[in-house]
């Protein structure tokens, strides 16, 4: 059900693993209620650090995602919002579908989107975003 | 020195005739990690494994293993007992058999793991008749993994365990190494050439160059923490001097100003606005990156 992380993208494999999970969840791929692999097997699936696979399950279960349950394991939970992330995950498509028309009617390339959209989204993991802010005015001057 | 690090060292300084190998290597393995050790050929890397297993003194500095120094003739022992070594070179002895390597090594460690023997027999394919003489790389490597880990040893020591391997051959190898950490706790101290496989394995790194440690620090914080920030100008970029903290490497070219920092992106940017950059990117490094950043080049 997990893919194989990109372990040289720059982005932490743990939270690769959690966006991979709550994807899932929002597709239907995981049910509320269904147990997630245990970590050691999911670790060799997946060739990473069991450390890691157990901290991004910590994290899904910060996040209300996941329930891990003492010596049961971990398990998707009931109030993981699904059906209305998937929405919301819709209506986010179709923003970013009209924005990329927009940019590619400018001229903008696709390969300049991406990498903008990336520089957006660099910040965000360290601080929650000053300096995507400061980005995006810079390119405006 | 605490209990949470299996490995700390402390200025450690090391000699041989007029090479100095080691000049300050200060080290910090907390335990239960999987922890990458990563230099050019002659960083030190070997003399540190060295000096971790007792088999070379320091001229200064210390060095604790499970808290206890490897050079005393009590703790040495105890120290060596609960580490498992798998050298580079995969020594093994060429005229026996599988089975005989097996059985030899065994009646050395009390703690031997007659359970894990047997799992790593069957899962590495190994056949206990056949001579080693004739076993291939990987076969070899295989089997000085199975010694090592067979052992029950808390603390795994594995100088490039990948090395030489076909991409599949060290993929099974990680995935074995991952395994074994999860079932058994194990701390695993490795040395190796791909950054790739440290990234997807690691927890922990370390980076050092001439002797010294010029990078160390979990991998998730180091990717949080490295950031490439390129300054596009309308004219050539201007020749400044970047003093944000964490600024590692400035490259001027044309119109562009690359900056790699260790401490985000903001910091350089906040310095850089004045000169009116026309726009500019922060994007995520990779460990290959940081290394070949961090290192340097010249000889």
């Amino acid at each position: 059900m997990l893919l194989k992380p990109n372990p040289s993208s720059g982005v932490p494999i743990y939270l690769q693993l959690m966006e991979q999970v709550k994807h899932a969840i929002e597709t239907g791929a995981l049910r509320p209620g269904e147990q997630l692999p245990s970590i050691r097997p999911l670790a060799e699936e997946l060739v990473v650090n069991p450390n890691t696979v157990a901290k991004a399950y910590r994290e899904l279960e910060h996040d209300g995602v996941i329930e891990l349950r003492q010596g049961a394991g971990a398990f998707v939970s009931d109030k993981a919002p699904t059906k209305k992330d998937a929405d919301k995950l819709r209506a986010a498509q179709a923003t970013v579908a009209g924005a990329i028309e927009k940019l590619r009617e400018r001229g903008v390339t696709d390969e300049e989107i991406r990498r903008l959209v990336e520089a957006e989204l660099s910040g965000v993991y360290k601080s929650g975003g000053p300096s995507s802010a400061k980005a995006s005015e810079g390119k405006s001057r | 020195m605490n209990d949470r690090h299996v490995i700390e060292t402390a200025g450690l300084w090391k000699r041989y005739d007029d090479v100095e190998a080691l000049r300050g290597l200060d080290l910090q393995v907390p335990s239960g990690s999987i922890f990458g050790f990563l230099g050019r050929n002659g960083a030190g890397k070997t003399t540190t494994i060295k000096v971790v297993l007792g088999m070379s003194r320091p001229n200064r500095g210390e060095a604790r293993v499970f808290g206890q120094s490897p050079f005393n003739s009590d703790t040495g022992v105890a120290v060596r007992r609960r580490t498992a070594f798998v050298s580079d070179e995969k020594d093994l002895y060429d005229y026996m058999t599988v089975g005989e390597i097996v059985a030899f090594t065994r009646s050395f460690y009390p703690r031997w793991r007659g359970d894990l023997e047997q799992q790593y027999l069957r899962q590495f394919d190994l056949t206990p008749s056949r001579g080693i003489k004739g076993l291939s790389r990987g076969m070899r490597t295989k089997l000085a993994m199975l010694l090592a880990l067979s052992r029950g040893a808390e603390l795994l020591l594995l100088d490039e365990p990948t090395s030489g391997l076909d991409p599949s051959m060290a993929e099974e190898m990680l995935q074995a190494l991952v395994g074994h950490v999860a079932a058994e706790g194990s701390t695993v101290f490795f040395s190796s050439h791909q950054l790739a496989e440290v990234e997807q394995i690691a927890d922990h790194v370390a980076i050092i160059d001439r002797g010294q440690t010029i990078v160390a620090g979990a991998l998730d914080d180091l990717r949080a923490q490295y950031r490439r920030i390129q300054l596009v100008f309308e004219g050539n970029a201007p020749d400044v001097k970047v003093h944000a903290p964490g600024t590692h490497r400035v490259r001027r070219q044309g119109r562009v100003l690359t900056v790699l920092s260790s401490s985000g992106g903001d910091g350089v940017i906040e310095e850089l606005r004045g000169y009116r950059p026309s726009s500019f990117e922060v994007s995520p490094v990779s460990l290959k990156d940081i290394f070949l950043e961090s290192v340097r080049t010249e000889d």
